[in-house]
Formats: C-alpha cells, sequence, structure tokens
C-alpha cells in the first residue's frame, strides 16, 4: 500500500530534486504513531495514537537549499490512515519558533478539534503541544494542513485516508495517495508582497503584439481589435488565469519533483486506486494518465456513482479518488497546472525506473465570454462546463454535473433560506474578498442551529475560486435544485453562479474562505457561526 | 486434561457474560456501518469572541498590513550630441490597499548641476474601483528659485489599460499648476516591452524667475523599450522628445535655446 512513499522513490531520484531533508534536523526524528504493523513505516502512520512533530527541515527541490515546515521531518507530512468510528489522539508538537496548527480538511469534527487559529482554539505556541482527539465518523479520502499564515506553501500537509468499516465499496489492488502540490523557493511573504505590488508579476502568458498580429491574420483586424477593445474596456485581462505559476513554482507529486518521477508500482491484471487530493497553495491541475480511462468513485472523501473520464480538473483542497486499470506498461501520471506553466507528473509502471512519455503541456487558453457571466452578463450556472482551457479538447472531461453521491444528501429538506455571496476581487490591486469585505471589515455569518440554508454564490472575478466551510458539508444543487454532489470545497468558476445546501448541526465557530491561500490572507475569509436561536451574540 | 475446579469455571462464566455486556454496549456505539454523517460534537472547549487586533495576531492573518514598494521608472542617461543629461522618475508608497503614503519625484541634472527638479508626497486614498485620489504638497527646485505647492489629483487606470496620473496644484502668489501624464505598456515578449509615455505641464500664470510661461509650458514624450531580465531589473533604450511651448519656449529662444530637442535614452527601469 505504501511502497512508493518517498524513501523509496529518493533512491529513483537525481541528487538534485530529493527532499534531502530526513537527516538534516536532528529535531524533527519521525515519530511511528499509533498502535499498527505500519508504525515502522513513518511515511504512513496508523492506527488511533498519533504523535505529531512540526518543524523544519532542509529541502533541496530545484538544486537550492531552502527550509520547509514539515511534519515528522516529511515533505508532505506523513499519510494518516484511520479507521471509520475509531476515536483518534493526535499529539501535536510545535518545533517551530513561531506559532501553527493543523487543520483536518474535510473531516467532521468538533469545532475545538477544527485547528483554526482564533476560531478552534488559540493555536499552538512555540514549544507547546495541542492534542486533537475527535470520533472519526466518515470514510474516504481527505487531507490535513497548516491554518497559519504560509506554513502550508512551506510544506505543512498530508494526506488522510479513513478506511470504511464496511469495507471498500470498489476494492483494488493498489491503493496510492497522489498528493499534488506547488513549491516555491521564494519566501512566500515576499511572493504576496510581490503580488500586492504587481499583480501580474508571475503572468508570463500576457498577451503580445505577435498575439494581436496573429489573431488579425486568423480573425481579420475588424473583429480582433473589437474583441481587444472589449477586454481593454473593462481593464481586464484574458490571460490571467492564475497568480503565482509556474515561473516560480515547481509543481511535486507525493513531494516529488517531475525530474524525480513519483512512481507507483502495479502488476499485471491490477486495479489501482489513486486518490487525488491538490495539497497546492494556489494551484488548479489538469489531471490525466495518457492511455487510461479514470474512473472517477469519491468526490471530496465521498462516494459516488462511479463516471469513466479521460481528464479532470482539481481545484486547490479538492480530492477525487480514482480507478484504473493499466496494461502490463508504465503510464504517466500528468497533472499540468491551469496556466500550462508546468506540471507535476509521475508513473504507474509495473518495475521500478521505467517511465512512459510525458505529454506536451496544452497550449496556454484565453478566459472566454462565458467566463465573465456573458452572454447576457448574467452568470450562468454552467455546472457541465469542464471550464477554461478543458472547453472541446477531444477528451472526456469531468465536471460537476457528472458527480452524484452516493445515498443522496444527508438532510432532505429544503433550505429555509437562501444567503448569496459574491465573489469579489481586484486583480490589479490584489484585493480578494465575499461581498467587497474582506475579513477584517465583515462581520460573521450565522446559521441557527439545526438550520438548513441554501449558499447561492456568484463569482464576479475573472479566476476560479475554490470555497471551502469548514465544519459542515457543502452539498451542491443542480440548476433545477436537485441534489449532486457532497463536497468540502466547491470551485466557483469565473462568471458562474451556483449553490449549495448546508446543514447547520455544528454547533461553534467556523472558517469559511477561498482556498487559494494567497486569497485567504488577502480577506477571502468569513467567519461562520453555529449556534443556537436566541444566543447571546458576543460583543 | 485437568478439569478446572467450579469457582474458576464459575469465574471465567461471570467473566465471559460480562465481556458479552460490554461487547454489545461498545457495538451499540459504533456507528452503522452505512452512516453517511454524523453531526459533530459541541465544542468543549469554545473560543470566546475576541478583538479584531487579537484575532489578527491568534489567525497570523492581516487582510489589512501595510506594505511597501519602490519604483525608479526611469534612471537614464540622455544623449543629443551636446551634453549628456542624468534624468530620473520614480515613486515609492508605502500603506495597505486603500490608504496610502505616496512620494514622487523627477528631475534633470546637467553637468553635474540639478536643473529641474520636484519631489511630492501626497496620500493616496482609493476612492473608485479604478482611481485614487491624492491630496500633498509639491516642491521644486533647481534652476530658478524654489517653489512650493498643495497638490490635489488622481491616479489610476483608464479604459484601455492607460496609467494615468492628473493633478492640480496651487502655490504661493496666486501660482496655479496643473500636470497630466499618461503611460502605456506594450508587450513585444513576454520580456521585452515597449512603453509610450506623454506628459504635460501647465502654469496659470507666468514665472519668469524659473523661465515658466503662462499656459502650456511642455510637453514630453518618450518611447522606451525595456528588457526585463527580472520584472524589477530591466534596463531599456528609447528616445525621449521634449517641446517647449507658448511663452516658455520664447524664453528659451531667448537665451538661444533651442524650443524642442529630440534624445536618445539608455536607462534602468528598477523596482522593489
Amino acid at each position: 500500500m505504501t511502497r512508493a512513499t518517498a524513501p523509496a522513490v529518493t533512491s529513483l531520484v537525481s541528487r538534485r530534486q530529493f527532499v534531502q531533508g530526513l537527516a538534516g534536523s536532528a529535531l524533527l526524528l519521525p515519530v511511528a504513531g499509533g498502535t499498527t504493523a505500519n508504525a515502522a513505516d513513518a511515511a504512513t502512520l496508523s492506527g488511533t495514537d498519533f504523535e505529531l512533530a512540526i518543524g523544519t527541515v532542509t529541502v533541496d527541490l530545484t538544486g537550492r537549499r531552502r527550509s520547509a515546515t514539515v511534519v515528522n521531518g516529511r515533505l508532505p507530512g506523513p499519510q494518516l490512515r484511520w479507521r471509520e468510528g475509531d476515536v483518534v489522539s493526535l499529539r501535536v508538537a510545535n518545533h517551530l519558533p513561531v506559532p501553527t496548527s493543523i487543520h483536518w480538511h474535510g473531516m467532521i469534527v468538533p469545532a475545538d478539534m477544527d485547528g483554526v487559529p482564533g476560531l478552534s482554539f488559540h493555536g499552538i505556541p512555540p514549544g507547546g503541544v495541542y492534542r486533537y482527539r475527535f470520533r472519526v465518523n466518515q470514510s474516504g479520502t481527505y487531507w490535513y494542513h497548516s491554518h497559519s499564515r504560509f506554513q502550508e506553501q512551506t510544506g505543512l500537509y498530508g494526506a488522510i485516508v479513513v478506511t470504511p468499516r464496511s469495507g471498500e465499496r470498489h476494492p483494488s489492488e493498489r491503493d496510492y495517495v497522489v498528493l499534488l502540490s506547488d513549491w516555491t523557493d521564494a519566501d512566500p511573504e515576499h511572493v504576496y508582497r510581490l503580488l500586492k505590488v504587481d499583480p501580474a508579476y508571475f503572468n508570463f502568458g500576457q498577451r503580445t503584439l505577435g498575439d494581436l498580429v496573429a489573431d488579425a491574420h486568423r480573425d481579420g483586424w475588424q473583429a480582433t481589435l473589437a474583441q481587444r477593445a472589449m477586454w481593454g474596456r473593462m481593464r481586464m485581462d484574458p490571460t490571467d488565469l492564475t497568480d503565482v505559476s509556474g515561473y516560480t513554482y515547481t509543481y511535486l507529486m507525493n513531494g516529488v519533483t517531475p525530474a524525480g518521477n513519483w512512481t507507483g508500482l502495479f502488476q499485471r491484471g491490477e486495479k489501482v486506486r489513486l486518490r487525488f487530493i491538490n495539497g497546492s497553495s494556489m494551484s488548479f491541475f489538469d489531471v490525466r494518465i495518457p492511455g487510461l480511462t479514470l474512473r472517477v468513485v469519491a468526490a471530496d472523501g465521498q462516494d459516488v456513482e462511479p463516471v469513466a473520464v479521460d481528464e479532470f480538473r482539481i481545484g486547490t483542497a479538492e480530492v477525487l479518488d480514482v480507478i484504473v486499470e493499466p496494461a502490463d506498461r508504465p503510464y504517466t501520471i500528468f497533472a499540468q497546472a491551469i496556466d500550462r506553466s508546468g506540471y507535476a507528473c509521475g508513473t504507474l509502471a509495473p518495475e521500478p525506473g521505467m517511465r512512459a512519455d510525458v505529454p506536451r503541456l496544452d497550449a496556454r487558453p484565453l478566459l472566454a465570454m462565458s467566463d465573465m457571466g456573458m452572454p447576457g452578463g448574467m452568470p450562468q450556472t454552467r455546472l457541465d462546463d469542464p471550464g477554461v482551457g478543458l472547453r472541446n479538447n477531444g477528451r472526456r472531461v469531468l465536471t460537476y454535473a457528472d458527480l452524484h453521491t452516493l445515498g443522496g444528501p444527508i438532510d432532505a429538506r429544503a433550505a429555509a433560506r437562501d444567503i448569496e455571496l459574491h465573489l469579489t476581487g481586484h486583480m490589479q490591486r490584489f484585493m480578494w474578498s465575499f461581498n467587497g469585505q474582506k475579513f477584517s471589515a465583515s462581520e460573521p455569518l450565522r446559521f441557527n442551529y439545526g438550520e438548513r440554508v441554501r449558499l447561492v454564490l456568484v463569482n464576479d472575478t475573472m479566476m476560479n475560486h475554490p470555497i471551502h466551510l469548514h465544519g459542515m458539508w457543502s452539498e451542491l444543487l443542480a440548476e433545477n435544485g436537485d441534489f449532486l454532489v457532497r463536497k468540502h470545497t466547491i470551485t466557483v468558476q469565473p462568471g458562474q453562479r451556483l449553490s449549495y445546501l448546508v446543514s447547520a448541526d455544528a454547533l461553534g465557530r467556523w472558517a469559511y474562505h477561498c482556498h487559494l491561500l494567497y486569497h485567504m490572507e488577502a480577506g477571502m475569509f468569513r467567519e461562520v457561526v453555529v449556534e443556537r436561536p436566541g444566543t447571546d451574540r458576543p460583543g | 486434561m485437568r478439569r478446572r475446579p467450579a469457582r474458576e469455571r464459575v469465574r471465567a462464566a461471570a467473566l465471559g457474560a460480562a465481556l458479552a455486556v460490554i461487547a454489545s454496549v461498545v457495538r451499540a456505539q459504533e456507528p452503522p456501518a452505512t452512516a453517511p454523517h454524523v453531526a459533530p460534537e459541541p465544542p468543549q472547549q469554545p473560543m470566546p469572541a475576541m478583538s479584531n487586533a487579537d484575532m489578527v495576531q491568534t489567525m497570523q492573518m492581516n487582510d489589512a498590513a501595510s506594505t511597501g514598494s519602490l519604483l525608479l521608472d526611469q534612471f537614464e542617461w540622455r544623449h543629443d550630441g551636446g551634453d549628456d543629461a542624468a534624468v530620473w522618475e520614480g515613486e515609492a508608497w508605502y500603506g495597505d490597499d486603500y490608504d496610502k503614503l505616496w512620494l514622487r519625484t523627477e528631475g534633470e541634472r546637467l553637468q553635474g548641476i540639478t536643473e529641474d527638479a520636484r519631489v511630492e508626497l501626497l496620500w493616496d486614498r482609493i476612492v473608485s474601483r479604478w482611481w485614487s485620489l491624492q491630496t500633498g504638497a509639491r516642491e521644486d527646485f533647481g534652476d530658478g528659485p524654489p517653489r512650493s505647492w498643495a497638490a490635489l489629483g488622481v491616479q489610476g487606470l483608464a479604459p484601455y489599460w492607460f496609467e494615468v496620473e492628473a493633478t492640480a496644484y496651487a502655490g504661493d502668489a496666486g501660482r496655479t499648476a496643473a500636470r497630466v501624464k499618461i503611460e502605456y505598456d506594450l508587450r513585444l515578449t513576454q520580456r521585452l516591452v515597449v512603453q509610450p509615455e506623454a506628459e504635460a505641464n501647465l502654469y496659470g500664470k507666468a514665472d519668469p524667475a524659473r523661465q515658466l510661461g503662462a499656459g502650456l509650458a511642455d510637453l514630453d514624450m518618450g518611447l522606451r523599450l525595456r528588457y526585463e531580465i527580472r520584472r524589477e531589473f530591466a534596463p531599456y533604450l528609447g528616445v525621449a522628445w521634449r517641446r517647449l511651448c507658448g511663452e516658455t519656449a520664447a524664453y528659451a529662444r531667448a537665451q538661444n535655446l533651442g524650443a524642442s530637442e529630440l534624445q536618445w535614452v539608455a536607462g534602468l527601469r528598477l523596482w522593489f
């Protein structure tokens, strides 16, 4: 199950690319947690009792040595394997000189176990320890990450796999986590400041004079100039696909660079389950395995009616489980960034060291009229729209309209009320918010304990935003109001309007935010309070 | 096999029964295998409400933090066959998304003497999606007596991506002035950028001591081709054309100076 974890892989990797840090920090000896046979393998920890140590380690992913913030000396942190129904206890010790935290992304846990400093608890001070303890009442693939400043960007993340009590619905001979992430050698504080000063700093796909001539050659000068004028009048940039690009990012698969070639082994005739987690800070990935059909069996940890596709887009913090049935040859798992500025990749292979062809990056797409809520200027629901760069690309691409969570919604009631929020921003100033109000200027959203509310999100920006509600599921609705899929993170495409139901059954204070880390830090964040009606509101 | 004494058997039976009871209780507490959702328990230690400042501190998430930047947009040598001049134009700002302290300066040095220069210190406040209002002070120095002005203007991004600064000034002795500057970035490649720029200065009344006439005093146009080795570091080449107008041109002619000059420029664009 854990064959292709970091230590096994590093032996395949040229010295330049692998994470060197395991012996680099005396502080961070991997701590075996729990009670099971896997305890010796620090890349995977299973059982019910866990010791997690947060600290720094020196890594070399690009030829330059940098400090990463990690769990138990590993990037990504150890995979945590839990069993549905168990009570797990996690003792998290902070060896950093600054406060830290761990949030269990997608896990439904009491508010004081959710790991958001300021809302769940006070954070873990330097030298401090926090003991998380909760019952695992769900199964599937999830992940964990720091909820403190930019620690997630510098390596503080890992996978969670919860084994169902009743056994997997789709048994497979092999089971791999494929955790995608983005690494930068730059200090994230510096990256954030660069975005504030020059929001197009990382965009090396802007339109040029040559593009203008080429477009005019293709479409005629009149049409081309009219189209340029339309974008120019609005002061919008159709090349604005992502804020931070491959210019600074090295994209990682399970902590391994493309050159490092993370490899998952299989034997002829085996079914392979791949648990894709987008653990990046700012990146959307378009994922495919040329030659293989991807049978999607779960989204955000929740089993769905299996759907066969060639490719899927995975937003930041989203999770998709797929099952593939490879023939007796190697295959490339190819995850290109939404702006085609780079990719993460790895290999599924019958033997270590094998590689398949790595596809070329697709052409860099441009945002379309529909990404501005056109035609008609009204936001569209468009749940069957695979999104910019994936439309009509000749491959079967997963959309939200394809996802149907098995068993229906957790709560059959209709919504008692709607809460509409606009996703707002200003690209030229790198300002991000809900309803034009940054977190610091906003009041909490208040849900009455026990009510069923419908959240309506309208994306007024030109960018995809993966919106994550803590503590409660987001049950996405089709345009006709039918239940589609239960998720913890819902990507709202540019110019899109969508809605989902939430059962306010989790008392306490919760985070609700865009999961693009730099958007969250810029203020695209709200507090959600679930309280009993009539509760005195705190000052 | 030796039979166990009766007391031991009874104890074993009791123990077995007890275990069975415990097991059934434990089983009853386990969620059913297909439980789709179990609401979480209320927090045992709920977080109290706290002030915004405490929240920022605890979350380490300050969306209203201030930052700053320094841009040397032009730092160049100008050559027109005669004397070479050094010209600078730059700005620095510090502040949050809405309010910034803005410092702007430009000037020219010829043969080691500052010919014509100004510094502005402004408070920049966003007033609409694309525009901010700037109020503050400007000081002119160099050739002639220094002049002080109060400044009020706008800065922003006009449709079609034109960067615009337009400022009105009021000084001593009923002097008034205005300055408009428009800039545009045209990308030839992702790193090679042509920047056309135009600037006009107007004065409400003549200032002979600084050899300025009333009305439009000068028009400066530039075309610079820069190569962004990094976004922050771009050497450039270009041409600058300056035309003195009206009375101001007459002052120049009276001194046997040309009213218009075309110069080659070479310089560096830098920011932090």
